[in-house]
């Protein structure tokens, strides 16, 4: 399967298949403001959702979806506040259960743009089965990881995404339990669209989450957030500089993946094994080099990608779209299978009369 | 031909292994005493185990009908027949049959062998062990092979067809009508001829057998019962609960999202609710409980009846999403199917052990209405009642039910749509604050309920959520005078659904002359059949007894405590170790005693009633002891 449907098109041009297509246009342009609620901002200072929430009011708008068809469930964390920032519906509800709410209203409304926002102990941890789900799924809702690798609103214990041997509160001499990648996660769970970002690259971030919000099926987006106080830095080696350079292995579709200072590095396949690996531009053929492919339909390539990421300190990781392909919603057949059982026949009272008489009944007189 | 007898009512039990159909033939000999216009309650009873070990005690699956010409209230104690196709079917229902009663065996199945896994060291089909009864040992698997031999099946699926032979012989036993049983099998295997075929041949060939044959001296007949007037069919509880709840969807005009997660003895609404599409009704089939009620919650949210069921274990599981909906004060309805707990337990039981924790069991003061149906039928009306207070009070209202009322089946008197008030789901579509603004805490007067505003509604966006709301504006709030009052509204809130719940009625027939019970019977639940059965008995024998029964558990009808203290001793029947007598007496101060069965059955009336009876005896006694010393 391949989609013709280019990621980071514009959402103004909805096809069937765009994640959008049933929900009602604004009728004039909306702007920022439109998306902020009266309520005051109560994150940490220099917390890494702020980027993000600003990132997410800024791009709303382009959308050009009406506000009150827009829906927020979160979780319980910090980044789960989000829902009473923005001025749109929203629903803050339980550790973990936001992807099963959020199917609810997705299955039950085909107008609504449905976002889920939530986080590495949320989505990873206490919410696994939910997240695994609704992958599989692929309702059509747009889900906003935050990926801070530690759990900061229960003060400082290591996280599904901690690195191996964190040393926390909760684990004085080191955790002891492998980590997870989420995007591997999720490729893992048939998803159809997975992306990671940086909250501190904003305008990557609003790319990425358009294209999420435009794809028609679940999407996950990986947003690698610092927490300052504590797990702070989790993240410097992405950011700015040298190093980040160095480090970020930035994926757009159709282009060799080049990166590196002054392009040194690349991906390129292992001969001996389904893994890619990193390599040095000068010891290897220009044909030799991987050029992204976010269609492909077998997702061993976009997961061998994901590979590319250490679990512990990371020294590298691919940023933007890994997988992007088309497959029915859940919703979509849900509701379809609904319309094609009440067809053209009444349901009315009648029929429902019916229904209760069922095929066997008896009279009895006075 | 034989001589008729009129009966007044008679209990059949089909016993056999999990495999013969025993379900089937059950369902349809109901059907035949059903559309003949007899009252009927049934309970069926099957292993846990898909395919326990054939012939073994713990495969036995049986089906018990009891039919009359008058209404009755329970599937009876004891059977007057029982249809026993195994040797493990004969042990295990034995002690049930009445003395004297039938019992028709199937000799081919009495093998040493058969005989040997059960324990049996003689055939008790000859060593006169069941002289007190009247046996009819008869080869009804060498019959039906025989009968059907023609049809070029093996001896095994020949032998399948055992149970419309014992079908057919009950249908001539009963003088009922074969023609919509043969309609039933014509219909159920058209796609079978061969299956279909001897199906039929067999359930004749048993018919002629009693016929032509001069086993049976007298046949038997059950005049129909004088019901009310009106349209009637067969109905079982889960059947009637997912009716109930489309019923009540169409009446709000809103279209139904029911979340569930596979469980016994709940799944039957799962399956029928998915077969009902058409009438605007989605189905999810969740990857858990929790996502099932988070699932329906969310739909609440998005302007559905959103509805979740499941059984003990599936609620257990369910209350933190309870919990939120109580916050967040969105519609929900929660049916729990009650069965033996705790743990797995006994899942294909029935028990009523969760009322406390439908009142009670989540986090924090989180009060729900709690509406209990009180038989298979009634399961319609619950559904249609739970969905009202959800609607217009906007809060998560609990339906109990068990696996008795679930599975049993009775006739019902199919209601006429018109007769059902229309429910207003009374959706927000303006802004409701002084300033122009929305505030989704400010309450209606009447109910105290919120308004729903569903996303999509322009100028109402806001966010709800499981953090305490400030009583206005929604907003969060760590007030401590605003959780205070938010913490009483919802109480008070659950407390105004009084309104709607009608007094509780006293059958007590001596009252109004003065000449009333001493004690009274409280049900609640699926024990109201045989808590009214038992009265009727004692009433029959001169003795005088009181009846009451709730229906919402919780709030408690506005004159109850009244009622408890008019008597001097209340009884309260439960499948449990007193959850309702606990409420009562801590809410009303009043000595009331618990009478309480957890064997996974509905509670004997035979049992019931001899307790009951010695209660009213002291009782009695006691008060005459103190008017002589007054005097």
């Amino acid at each position: 399967m391949t989609t013709t449907q280019n990621p980071t098109s514009p959402a103004s041009q909805p096809a069937i298949t765009h994640g959008l297509a049933h929900v009602p246009l604004a009728i004039s342009p909306l702007n920022r403001k439109d998306f902020t609620s009266d309520q005051e901002v109560r994150w940490c200072p220099g917390c890494g959702d702020y980027a993000v929430l600003a990132a997410f009011q800024g791009f709303m708008p382009e959308l050009g979806i009406k506000k009150e068809n827009t829906v927020i469930i979160s979780g319980i964390g910090c980044s789960s506040r989000f829902p009473y920032y923005v001025d749109s519906y929203g629903m803050h509800s339980i550790h973990g259960r936001a992807p099963a709410i959020a199917t609810g209203v997705a299955t039950a409304r085909e107008d609504l743009a449905v976002f889920v926002i939530t986080g590495d102990g949320d989505a990873l941890s206490i919410g696994g089965n939910h997240l695994l789900h609704a992958l599989r799924r692929n309702v059509n809702i747009t889900i906003l990881l935050f990926n801070n690798r530690i759990y900061g609103l229960t003060k400082g214990q290591y996280s599904p995404t901690s690195e191996l041997g964190k040393v926390t509160k909760s684990t004085p001499m080191g955790s002891l339990d492998q980590p997870l990648n989420p995007v591997s996660l999720a490729l893992g769970a048939e998803a159809t669209f997975v992306a990671r970002a940086l909250d501190s690259d904003r305008k990557g971030l609003s790319a990425i989450l358009k294209a999420a919000a435009a794809h028609r099926g679940t999407s996950l987006v990986e947003i690698y957030q610092n927490c300052p106080i504590f797990n702070d830095g989790a993240f410097d080696a992405l950011k700015g500089g040298d190093e980040a350079a160095e480090a970020i292995i930035p994926l757009t579709h159709g282009e060799p993946i080049i990166f590196g200072i002054d392009g040194h590095l690349c991906v390129v396949r292992d001969p001996d094994s389904p893994r890619l690996r990193i390599a040095e531009r000068s010891s290897v053929e220009e044909s030799a080099i991987v050029v992204h492919d976010a269609y492909a339909d077998n997702p061993a390539y976009a997961f061998a990608l994901s590979r590319l990421s250490e679990a512990g300190h990371i020294a590298h990781s691919p940023i933007g779209i890994f997988r992007d392909v088309e497959r029915p919603t859940y919703d979509d057949e849900a509701r379809e299978q609904v319309r094609t059982a009440r067809g053209d026949t009444d349901t009315g009272d009648a029929a429902l009369q019916d229904l209760l008489y069922g095929q066997d009944t008896w009279e009895v007189s006075a | 031909m034989a001589d008729v007898q009129m009966l007044n009512r008679v209990v059949i039990r089909f016993a056999g292994d999990s495999g013969d159909g025993m379900q089937l033939t059950g369902d349809r000999f109901t059907a035949e005493a059903a559309s003949f216009g007899n009252d009927i309650s049934t309970l069926p009873n099957f292993p846990a185990e898909i395919r326990a070990p054939q012939g073994t005690i713990p495969g036995v699956s049986s089906f018990q009908l009891h039919f009359a010409d008058f209404d009755i209230m329970t599937p009876g104690d004891t059977a007057d027949v029982l249809v026993a196709m195994n040797p493990a079917a004969l042990k295990a229902n034995l002690a049930q049959v009445r003395r004297g009663g039938l019992i028709i065996a199937d000799t081919a199945e009495f093998t040493k062998r058969n005989l040997a896994k059960v324990g049996y060291e003689a055939n008790p089909l000859e060593d006169g062990s069941l002289d007190d009864y009247q046996l009819h040992a008869l080869d009804l698997t060498g019959m039906t092979v025989a009968a059907v031999k023609d049809f070029g099946l093996t001896r095994k699926d020949s032998s399948r067809a055992k149970n419309m032979f014992a079908l057919g012989l009950l249908t001539w036993l009963f003088n009922r009508d074969t023609q919509a049983t043969l309609d039933f099998l014509s219909e159920k295997f058209a796609n079978k001829p061969q299956i279909r075929d001897s199906n039929i041949t067999a359930f004749r060939t048993g018919f002629a057998f009693g016929e032509t044959t001069e086993t049976f001296a007298v046949t038997y007949q059950v005049a129909p019962a004088p019901l009310r007037e009106g349209r009637y069919r067969q109905i079982s509880g889960n059947v009637a609960l997912s009716y109930g709840l489309v019923t009540a969807a169409q009446k709000a005009g809103i279209p139904l999202f029911f979340g569930a997660y596979p469980i016994t003895p709940a799944s039957d609404i799962l399956h029928t609710l998915s077969k009902l599409k058409r009438f605007n009704v989605m189905t999810f089939q969740a990857e858990d409980e929790i996502a099932a009620a988070g699932s329906a919650l969310g739909a609440s949210f998005a302007g559905r009846l959103g509805v979740t069921a499941s059984s003990g274990p599936g609620i257990a599981l369910k209350s933190e999403t309870i919990s939120l909906a109580v916050m967040t004060e969105l519609p929900m309805v929660i049916v729990d199917v009650q069965r033996a707990g705790p743990s797995t337990g006994m899942p294909t039981k029935t028990e009523q052990a969760d009322l406390l924790m439908a009142l009670f069991g989540r986090h924090g003061e989180a009060p729900v209405p709690v509406i209990a149906a009180q038989s298979p039928s009634d399961c319609f009306t619950a559904a249609v009642e739970a969905t009202r207070v959800a609607l217009e009070y906007r809060t998560p209202v609990f339906v109990l039910t068990d696996g008795y009322l679930a599975n049993g089946a009775e006739p019902w008197r199919v209601p006429l749509l018109d007769e059902i008030p229309a429910i207003d789901p009374n959706f927000t579509t303006e802004p409701n604050g002084e300033k122009g603004d929305f505030l989704p805490y400010l309450r209606d007067e009447e109910t105290l309920a919120r308004p729903w505003a569903v996303p999509g509604t322009p100028g109402l966006e806001h966010r709800l959520g499981g953090i305490e709301k400030d009583s206005r504006t929604g907003n969060i709030s760590y007030d401590p005078a605003n959780h205070a009052l938010m913490t009483d509204t919802r109480q008070a809130k659950v407390e105004r659904v009084g309104r709607l719940v009608p007094p509780v009625e006293v059958d007590d027939p001596g009252r109004e002359s003065g000449e009333g019970a001493r004690v009274l019977v409280l049900g609640w639940g699926s024990t109201y059949g045989p808590a009214l059965a038992t009265v009727r008995r004692m009433r029959k024998q001169g003795i005088k007894v009181a009846h009451a029964h709730l229906r919402w558990v919780n709030p408690f009808p506005a004159n109850l405590g009244d009622v408890l203290r008019a008597y001097d001793r209340v009884v309260v029947p439960e499948m449990n170790l007193g959850q309702l007598a606990m409420l009562l007496r801590a809410k009303y101060l009043v000595d009331v005693r618990s009478y309480s069965r957890v064997r996974g059955l509905p509670i004997s009336v035979d049992e019931f009633e001899a307790d009951l009876t010695a209660v009213v005896r002291e009782v009695e006694s006691a008060a005459a002891a103190s008017e002589g010393a007054q005097q």
